[in-house]
């Protein structure tokens, strides 16, 4: 089906280039990487623009780093190359695990983790991950950088803070002082191309701490300080579980869609906590799969 | 309209094209290759699979701008000298009924062997998935690929 929409196309070849073009045109363009959602999108006329502006000729934001104590994903990052990534893997193993449930390969082959939590899609798979790990989300325009926590970056479905003259350059996961180990949950009907119908991140640390978020349960995606605080206090354990799904109905508001009843996001959303909570437990008795340090 | 030139199935290629035309489109009706298929038009089916420097990827998602000095496979590069091996197999086990996921189940494997020559079936089921096939229920397309990388 032919797309009935017309617009500009444009490939920077630096930064600052793509900087500029974005400064002069503003909310009448928009960035594309993967364009595994641009192109839905445009195709639905829904945010087409006057200027695509093609980023995958910006070289510098290909790199997967780990310096200044933190690992730093570059937003042309695709999840195939998450899934080959060994400093992912050891740093933030749940991002890791997150990303083979995305889509299928031939998705993930060209869609980015920048551009999922840019599409910011209540079901995006990478933002539990990010949440449980403090992650920041780095910002350029032509005024400077500008530094998100990602726990401020969604405001809405498929609305973020970022400004209409900015572009992500990379997200920054900081490097954890204590040992720790996630587990992510998705549920879906079927692998291989559906969103999630609710998804659970959970992050637990050797010192007891445990960092626990939510997608598709609500309109953006949401670590849960109740239920952090809660485990903190009680510890992880099978009565802690059982009250902390109880919790859950104050804490979550699924909504009924084509993909699941509110009632059985919500039954859900509980089953994945506790199994999130006990593989991240058994991970964290394991020498390997681990993010910070031994 | 842009003019662009990549490399499809070896050959160097160029045409122009608008930046609002999808490369399914523009592959199908300006360059005359068939194989790939419109099912979805949306990332969902798989059946618009090409492989995009070496990756198996949804033409459908793609502007056909975009691949500008890059280099497309599709199955009739793969069996411009006869059927792939992989075809093959897949014709002896009657794998497909009508047709048509075949173009993109037989690049999705196409790139996991070619990285891969020994996969498991495990890591068979995962390189199809997003494909449907709404005639065979997958497992004869799995019983070729898997026929084939025993052969070996
Ligand atoms: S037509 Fe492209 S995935 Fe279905
Ligand atoms: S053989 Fe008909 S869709 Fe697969």
């Amino acid at each position: 089906m032919a797309i009935p929409y017309e617009f500009h196309y444009e490939k920077p070849l630096t930064l600052q280039a793509a900087l500029e073009l974005l400064d002069k045109h503003g909310e009448n363009s928009r960035l594309l990487a993967g364009g595994t959602d641009v192109a839905n999108e445009i195709r639905m006329g829904f945010r087409v623009p006057g200027l695509l502006i093609d980023i995958k000729g910006l070289e510098e934001l290909k790199a997967i780093r780990v310096t200044d104590g933190a690992l730093h994903i570059g937003a042309l990052v695709g999840f195939d190359t998450i899934r080959a990534s060994k400093p992912i893997r050891d740093h933030c193993h749940i991002l890791y695990e997150a990303a083979g449930l995305v889509a299928s390969p031939g998705v993930r082959n060209r869609a980015t983790m920048v551009g999922n939590i840019c599409s910011a899609v209540a079901c995006m798979d990478s933002a539990a991950p990010l949440l449980v790990h403090d992650a920041l989300v780095h910002c350029r325009s032509l005024g400077g950088e500008r530094v998100v926590p990602v726990a401020k970056w969604f405001v809405d479905n498929r609305k973020t803070c970022i400004g209409g003259r900015e572009l992500v350059t990379h997200v920054s996961i900081p490097l954890q002082e204590v040992k720790c180990a996630g587990a992510y949950q998705k549920m879906m009907r079927y692998t291989g191309e559906d969103l999630a119908a609710a998804n659970v991140g959970v992050l637990r640390f050797a010192d007891g701490r445990c960092h626990v978020a939510f997608g598709s349960v609500g309109p953006i995606p949401k670590r849960s300080p109740r239920l952090e605080k809660h485990f903190l206090e009680h510890g992880v354990n099978p009565e802690s579980i059982v009250r902390a799904r109880e919790m859950l109905e104050k804490l979550i508001k699924p909504i009924s869609d084509v993909r699941a009843s509110k009632e059985y996001r919500m039954h859900m959303a509980g089953v994945m906590l506790e199994r999130a909570l006990i593989a991240a437990g058994e991970r964290l008795k394991m020498p390997r799969v681990i993010a910070g340090k031994e | 309209m842009k003019k662009i030139s990549f490399t499809l199935n070896g050959e160097r290629r160029q045409v122009h094209v608008s930046p609002n035309e999808i490369l399914l489109e523009v592959l199908r009706y300006k360059m005359g290759v068939k194989s790939p298929k419109s099912g979805c038009d949306s990332g969902d089916c798989g059946a618009c699979t090409v492989i995009l420097d070496g990756k198996a990827v949804r033409s459908c998602l793609i502007f056909a701008v975009e691949v500008d000095g890059q280099e497309i496979l599709t199955l009739e590069g793969l069996s411009a000298d006869g059927l792939s091996p992989l075809q093959q197999a897949l014709l002896e086990k009657n794998a497909f009924q009508c047709g048509y996921c075949a173009p993109g189940m037989i690049l999705s494997a196409h790139e996991l062997l070619s990285n891969k020559p020994h996969p498991t079936e495990g890591e068979i089921k995962e390189a199809i998935s997003g494909n449907l096939c709404r005639c065979t229920g997958y497992q004869p397309i799995i019983d070729a690929i898997k026929s084939l990388t025993q052969k070996r």
